[in-house]
């Protein structure tokens, strides 16, 4: 039955799910429209089981390289994709299940379908039509594509994408990656764990190409000592696509090479979903680069009352970026003055071993501005708590301000980067400079230590190293 | 047909109104859109304005009362109408009368001669070591390398925390380097004929000597442009009603700009002349009063320092405004015509040298072309701190205020 809502959300993932809970709370009678499991492509097949895997894939290289040193023996290794994969799928249902009780628990109404905007604030979900008092917020998201223009088109089988990837019964026996930022990595980290042959291919120079050099670096080099072959400023001149297997020519600085691989995973970007939802005729227009185009203040897109959250609203493309436009939106809609998205301080991360997690300006952006700055850095080679886990891999790196000493941007390469870059994310958000982080006493022996060092270092006045 | 006066939702939040004072009287004509009711909002006072043309035929709610929004408090109608319909509609409304209804007037807790020296603490110059400003470490570090006072920036970090771009905006209007906007303000050390006369007034009358100017400004004009304002059309419900102050600040603003002389701070060994003007806005609150500061005022839209008004008086009566919002103005003004003070004096604001004091507007007989004519009326007194202002420069700044204010168009160009 067609129902009158305060705020209708096209799309149930992490940006409109977020958004929705942050309307009922503002006391806003909200609906989400999704065509299938809540949760979107972060908690079904994106980044929720690609962690579930990770782990497995930590576990595994434990087990099998260091068990016997920490005193653990294990006999026979024996590794298998399949129950990792099917444990990785009832951590997403558990997860979606638990965003269906949060819509419940919030008394958002879901509306199964797939909802077509209407002019004049409306949503059409099969053959009824939907009307928002005040607001329509469009948070449709983003999906994996092929490389159709050298014979790479998503077939599902031997040319697959992370959608596959995340249901494959078993590891194949060879895999190459095409592209290597944070979901070419995390493959070639969890499939080379596996026992698979993976070739990681990056058009750009080097892996984690958004990163700092000095992580792409590490990463490659970690990546290397595991026999994972990486071939970055590599492009892919043509594929041939068989039954069995793929066939890739790579022309990497001149040199040109044949890599047979069993699969081929398509890891080079994602295009948003904005077509046969009726964006157009709703006044509803895009940007050249495809994306919805929106006022940056307000989120609002060239339709008066409809917004847009998310992938589809730009980059960067990030679950949490997504789900704090969903809050953002939520409050404007509700008439409040939420202060702005700091869009320089989003954490990114790369869920890979070791993991790569960066905040704000990298070194190479600081050069292009023109700043004056210094870097402090600090090994986890010389950190207790790293050693301790025989884990020592990566770096703490802190970029300072040379003049009032502000933390234009870090990035932490290590096992459990994820976690500890959110002391300099906050400190970064209260604009709190290197001093006050150091001012702040660690705990010792912690990983955390070593972001206090690197801060330290940057003013020339590092203990341990 | 007779009409029905509800109590209007003139806030987002009202869920209820207290009616302060009906400003049109049973057996009164009124004219929609005339003010017929102060309803005094979980915010701010604010008018009730009739919505239909006739006469006034009934209160039902006295003065004094408070009703829940949508509640009818009175009748608009044709003379002699029978509206007992209408009002036995009312009868179960859930009215509950404030035990002895008060008089409006002595809902003001603040008479004029408090419109003292409530925080002189407060001065913006309070980011002396260990003060309590709210600022960023590196608002903090930009703010010492640069020589800026932390105490005169206006935080827009959370909670009005003073944060990397309001030390960095303030900079380029900080006095060293004259950014597009040119020098906040102008420091001039004493001359020795101001060092005596600072000194012996300072003797004869007390720390801050004080003088008085009043000027009675006709309102007409005024009174018409406003009229047009809040008849306007395309006015946006969320939009404020623009008020007489609004106008009055406005015009204040824009009369300090050609009066830097009066919108300066007394700083013991020099003057500090402000090419920047900032308004104090004095706002009763529960015991007491405060002056949240209308920021750039003289470079705001009437709308917006209606809206900007509203909003911290409102504020400031929930004792919600940062330290921030109350420091740093240059000029104050005080209204009390919406109690029918007629003229009063009211006291200085240091370290500013001048806060206006303005009446209500009275109609009157005056002399106009030789006749007597019935014309509205509004007296304002200035203040002045004599160690600042003189007599003739104090004059000069009222007789520019009177001449906008007699003529509105002139604040246009």
């Amino acid at each position: 039955m067609a129902s009158q809502f305060d705020v209708i959300v096209l799309g149930g993932g992490p940006a409109g799910y977020v958004c929705a809970i942050r309307c009922a709370q503002l006391g806003l009678k909200a609906a989400v429209v999704e065509k299938d499991k809540l949760g979107g492509v972060c908690v079904n097949i994106g980044c929720i089981p690609t962690k579930a895997l990770l782990h497995s894939a930590l576990i595994a290289n434990i087990v099998t390289h260091d068990a016997k040193d920490l005193g653990i023996e294990t006999g026979t290794v024996s590794l298998d994709y399949g129950t990792a994969m099917r444990r990785s799928r009832k951590v997403s249902e558990q997860n979606s299940k638990g965003v269906e009780f949060l819509m419940k628990k919030h008394k958002v109404t879901v509306v199964r379908g797939t909802g077509v905007l209407q002019p004049g604030k409306r949503v059409k979900v099969g053959n009824e039509v939907h009307t928002a008092a005040k607001a329509v917020v469009i948070a449709t998201g983003s999906r994996v594509k092929g490389l159709p223009q050298v014979g790479l088109e998503l077939n599902g089988t031997t040319v697959i994408s992370s959608d596959e990837a995340l249901f494959l019964e078993k590891a194949p026996a060879s895999i190459a990656i095409v592209g290597a930022g944070a979901v070419g990595c995390e493959f070639a980290d969890i499939f080379n764990a596996f026992g698979s042959k993976v070739t990681l291919i990056e058009a750009l120079p080097r892996i984690v190409p958004l990163e700092d050099a000095e992580a792409s670096d590490a990463l490659t080099k970690s990546y290397r000592k595991r026999k994972i072959d990486v071939l970055a400023g590599a492009t892919v001149k043509k594929a041939t696509v068989k039954k069995s297997g793929v066939t890739l020519e790579v022309e990497s600085g001149g040199e040109k090479r044949t890599v047979e691989a069993e699969k081929v995973l398509m890891a080079a970007g994602r295009a948003v979903n904005t077509e046969e939802m009726g964006f157009k005729e709703a006044g509803v227009q895009l940007t050249d680069r495809g994306f919805v185009k929106v006022t940056p203040a307000t989120l609002e897109t060239t339709a008066p009352g409809v917004y847009c959250i998310g992938d589809v609203a730009g980059p960067p493309m990030l679950a949490h970026k997504g789900s704090r436009e969903g809050v953002y939106v939520a409050e404007i809609i509700a008439g409040h003055k939420p202060m702005p998205i700091k869009y320089d301080n989003i954490p990114s991360v790369t869920y890979c071993h070791p993991e790569v997690a960066s905040i704000g300006l990298t070194e190479e952006q600081c050069k292009e501005q023109k700043l004056e700055y210094q870097v402090g850095r600090f090994p986890f080679s010389a950190n207790g708590r790293a050693r301790t886990a025989g884990d020592t891999e990566g770096f703490v790196k802190i970029i300072r301000g040379k003049k009032y000493g502000e933390i234009l941007g870090a990035i932490i390469v290590g096992g459990h980067a994820s976690e500890i870059i959110h002391e300099l994310t906050v400190a970064r958000e209260n604009e709190y400079t290197v001093e006050e982080v150091d001012l702040a006493v660690h705990a010792h022996p912690t990983l955390s230590e070593a972001i206090a060092e690197a801060a330290l270092d940057s003013m020339g006045r590092v203990i341990h190293t | 047909m007779a009409t029905k006066i509800v109590m209007e939702a003139l806030s987002p939040t009202m869920e209820e109104g207290r009616l302060v004072e009906w400003k049109k009287q049973e057996g009164e004509p009124v004219a929609t859109g005339d003010v017929i009711a102060e309803v005094e909002t979980d915010k701010a006072v604010m008018e009730l304005v009739a919505r239909a043309d006739g006469t006034l035929l009934k209160h039902v709610v006295a003065a004094g009362t408070t009703v829940p929004v949508s509640q009818l408090v009175g009748v608009i109608g044709e003379p002699g109408e029978d509206v007992s319909s209408l009002l036995a509609g009312s009868a179960n409304g859930k009215a509950k009368a404030e035990a002895p209804a008060p008089p409006a007037v002595a809902a003001a807790p603040a008479p004029a001669a408090s419109v003292a020296t409530p925080k002189p603490v407060l001065a913006p110059t309070a980011a002396a070591p260990g003060g309590r400003i709210k600022a960023s470490p590196l608002a903090r570090k930009i703010a010492r390398d640069r020589g800026l006072d932390l105490g005169a920036i206006r935080g827009s970090g959370p909670e009005g925390r003073i944060i990397q771009r309001d030390v960095e905006g303030a900079a380029v209007q900080s006095p060293e380097p004259a950014g597009p906007g040119g020098p906040a303000f102008r420091d001039v050390p004493l001359s020795q004929i101001r060092k005596t006369i600072a000194k012996r007034l300072a003797q004869s009358i007390g720390p801050i000597p004080t003088f008085y100017l009043t000027s009675e400004i006709d309102m007409e004009r005024t009174w018409d442009a406003r009229e047009t304002l809040v008849a306007g059309k395309d006015r946006s419900p969320d939009e404020p009603r623009i008020s007489y102050n609004d106008i009055i600040l406005k015009a204040v603003a824009l009369s300090l700009r050609q009066h830097p002389d009066c919108n300066a701070w007394w700083q013991d060994d020099r003057i500090r002349y402000w090419n920047e003007v900032h308004l104090s806005m004095a706002v009763a609150v529960e015991d007491g009063l405060i002056t949240p500061v209308i920021r750039l005022a003289d470079r705001k839209s009437l709308r917006e320092i209606a809206r900007e008004a509203r909003e911290l008086a409102g504020r400031a009566r929930e004792r919600r405004l940062t330290p921030a919002e109350y420091t740093g103005g240059t000029f104050s003004v005080s209204n009390l015509g919406m109690f029918d003070i007629d003229q009063f004096t009211a006291v200085i604001n240091p370290p500013e040298a001048g806060i206006l004091a303005v009446g209500g507007i009275t109609p009157k007989p005056v002399v106009v072309d030789g006749a007597t004519a019935i014309r509205r009326r509004m007296r304002v007194t200035l203040s002045c701190d004599h160690r600042v202002i003189d007599g003739a420069t104090g004059a000069q700044f009222l007789r520019t205020l009177k001449g906008m204010l007699e003529n509105p168009l002139t604040m246009v160009y």
